[in-house]
């Protein structure tokens, strides 16, 4: 008997399965959702261009999501992005890469893209870690975590990027976790569907090189701790500063309607190029 | 791509008298071309380059953005490129540094893209808005990792605005970034400028692939390809990759495959890559020969022809492609002589070059310091290399 064919099997380049992901780890999670979302979109992935850089979490698109893929260098992929996005305005350009790539060495690339308000959907997987190069010290880390690039312990505040990132101009912004699987799901659907500058940052679990760091060695005690440091975002605004040093502040961060850049760009080309047939028609 | 608003844009533009800066005929070149978009970020002497394209570009329908650094403006170009569009940005040397991990990955990638480098006098911010030719080996070998490279060095505003054309098609024929290497000299110079009839303008384009083809290999040196947006579910990566895009990092010989293929693309096609300008001198008995390129050449070729007219035969070789290095050229070129002297704005980079590639002595005429050569102090050189 051959085994059952997963439903979803055709979002995935089924070909080079099985992946590559570590046991435990969170990324196979944010595929799966990421698949649900689409499916129930009924996005079609040939509409689609997912871009990504360099780390684990830039593998969930490439290779393993089947649609036209753009896998850039470290940091870069929003960049990249933005040139796909302003050629083909139709296409669906949603970037997937992990917290190092996107708000470490990328993060000037992701404020700008804010503050652009570009249309395109950044899935920020945020695993308080290097993942790729073996567990060095992230700008998401948080303080007194043992990393191998700090090992005595890290010293400097994480960064809270979902905030920065709606402080920047985006449309919508929200933060959940490999937890929150269905809430992570409709906010992917939001996402892709809202025009605009779209972020989540999705807090996920690195089993292998930041949980047993930090004395939680599998990737099920690593999600309850996620679990049970997340906080609404209602809640959290009646909580002190103090209160909320070590949760995980879960829920939209903003939804608005703003100018969109690349509507606007097409926009003003085309005036020039209508002033210019203007002026110059004989 | 050369639609309604092109056409129309061109046809006005031709029939004018234009007197350009070299970065306005590079810009002007470019839309010719037909680059449909256009990312960068300012800074001396590219600017004007910049400047003109978000002035001109959008009239023929073509989209420009300034972006946060240079890093962006090539992500976004080689973004860009993979929609079938043709694309480019400009910078100096301080942003081409910044630029060359991705120039990389356009080369691994087999992307088309024209990287505009109007060479400033470094390292680092140097003396920020002098000339130089100080990126010569930079574009070379900038990048990391074995890779073969195209570059053009224009030595007026005409050839600012004559080689975009071969930029942008050499760029989709052979699929990989092409770099247009001129100097603050030639970006500030200006001069008049002839444009063609737009009509008789011929661009070459990529050759596509059938459905279902490899992107990244297969039996010709450049493959066919597909765009976004066509349903091929196209995998681009930067990593070592088989002929159809999926990653392979382990297997040796999937890596020395596609590296001598990328290699082999352009070194085999070097005949029809490579040009150059030579004068050789009536005589036919000189000993002596001068090579140069970019601004440096028109002083270079200034001093000649007053050794000429001196009654010294002196030969002169112009490197029009700087990459790949025209060693068949440099060769014959160099057969019948005793020296060659190479005056160059910078501490002879071709010059080494040279040496590798001609049977006699070769002669380095540097200058830095922001100032081009004089005709004079070529010409003492030569004088000097004949006692
Ligand atoms: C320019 C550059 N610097 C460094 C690296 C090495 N590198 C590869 S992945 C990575 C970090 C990835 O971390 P993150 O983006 O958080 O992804 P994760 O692996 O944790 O999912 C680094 C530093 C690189 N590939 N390129």
């Amino acid at each position: 008997m051959t085994e059952p064919r997963h439903r979803l099997m055709g979002y995935v380049r089924e070909e080079i399965m099985p992946h590559r992901f570590c046991a435990g780890c969170g990324c196979g999670t944010v595929l799966n959702v990421f698949v649900n979302a689409v499916d129930e979109l009924a996005m079609d992935p040939t509409r689609m261009v997912c871009v990504s850089g360099i780390g684990c979490s830039a593998w969930i698109p490439s290779p393993y999501f089947r649609s036209d893929t753009l896998h850039t260098t470290h940091g870069r992929p929003i960049a990249y992005a933005t040139g796909v996005k302003i050629m083909r305005p139709d296409l669906n350009v949603v970037v997937i890469a992990g917290d190092g790539d996107i708000a470490g060495i990328g993060g000037n690339h992701l404020i700008h893209a804010a503050r652009r308000n570009i249309d395109l959907s950044v899935l920020m997987v945020n695993n308080m870690i290097y993942g790729m190069t073996g567990g060095q010290v992230a700008p998401t880390t948080p303080l007194g975590v043992k990393t191998s690039t700090t090992p005595h312990r890290n010293i400097e505040p994480p960064f809270k990027v979902a905030e920065v990132v709606a402080a920047a101009g985006a449309s919508y912004v929200a933060r959940w976790t490999t937890y929150h699987v269905f809430q992570l799901k409709k906010a992917m659907q939001r996402a892709m569907t809202k025009k605009g500058f779209s972020f989540i940052e999705i807090v996920s679990q690195c089993p292998e090189n930041y949980g047993r760091r930090i004395g939680l060695k599998t990737g099920a005690e690593l999600l309850r701790k996620i679990k049970e440091q997340s906080v609404r975002v209602k809640k959290a605004q009646e909580m002190s500063e103090e209160e909320l040093q070590h949760k995980i502040v879960v829920g939209e961060l903003c939804d608005l309607d703003r100018p969109e850049f690349v509507t606007q760009l097409h926009e003003v080309t085309k005036e020039q190029v209508e002033s210019f047939s203007l002026e110059n028609a004989s | 791509m050369i639609d309604k608003s092109r056409i129309q844009y061109l046809e006005q533009l031709w029939s004018r008298t234009h007197f350009l800066l070299g970065d306005e005929a590079c810009a002007y070149g470019a839309i010719y071309a037909g680059c449909d978009f256009f990312a960068g970020y300012p800074i001396t002497p590219a600017s004007e380059v910049a400047e003109l394209l978000a002035a001109e570009l959008p009239k023929a329908g073509g989209l420009c953005v300034q972006m946060e650094d240079e890093l962006a403006s090539i992500g976004a170009i080689i973004g860009a490129s993979w929609t079938g569009a043709r694309v480019m940005t400009a910078t100096s040397g301080p942003g081409f540094s910044l630029m060359q991990e991705n120039i990389g990955y356009a080369i691994m990638t087999e992307t088309p893209c024209v990287i505009v480098d109007v060479q400033r006098s470094g390292p680092s911010t140097g003396q920020a808005t002098k000339p130089a030719q100080g990126d010569v080996m930079q574009a070379r070998w900038g990048t990391h990792g074995d890779h073969e490279i195209m570059a053009f060095a224009p030595s007026s505003a005409q050839e600012c605005f004559d080689l975009m054309f071969d930029c942008f098609d050499l760029a989709d024929i052979y699929r990989t970034p092409v770099i247009m290497l001129m100097d603050g000299e030639i970006g500030h110079i200006r001069e008049s400028v002839t444009m063609l009839e737009p009509s008789t303008v011929k661009r070459a384009s990529r050759k596509k692939a059938e459905p279902g083809e490899d992107l990244f290999g297969g039996p010709e040196l450049v493959p066919g390809v597909m765009h976004y947006g066509e349903g091929a579910s196209i995998h681009v990566t930067g990593s070592t990759h088989l002929p159809n895009g999926m990653r392979d990092v382990t297997t040796p010989r999937v890596h020395d495959e596609l590296v001598r293929r990328l290699y082999r693309k352009i070194d085999e096609n070097r005949e029809k890559i490579i040009r150059v300008e030579t004068d050789i001198s009536t005589g036919g008995n000189a000993r002596i020969g001068v090579i140069s390129y970019g601004a440096t050449a028109r002083p270079a070729y200034g001093a000649v022809k007053a050794a000429r007219a001196e009654g010294r035969d002196v030969d002169f070789l112009r490197l029009i492609t700087v990459w790949p290095f025209a060693r068949e050229q440099v060769t014959d070129f160099a057969r019948n002589l005793d020296f060659i002297l190479v005056p160059e704005m910078n501490l002879g980079q071709i010059s080494r070059e040279i040496q590798r590639f001609a049977d006699c002595e070769v002669i380095s005429v540097s200058k830095i310091g922001g100032v081009p050569h004089s005709i004079d102090e070529i010409y003492q050189a030569i004088m000097e290399a004949m006692r």
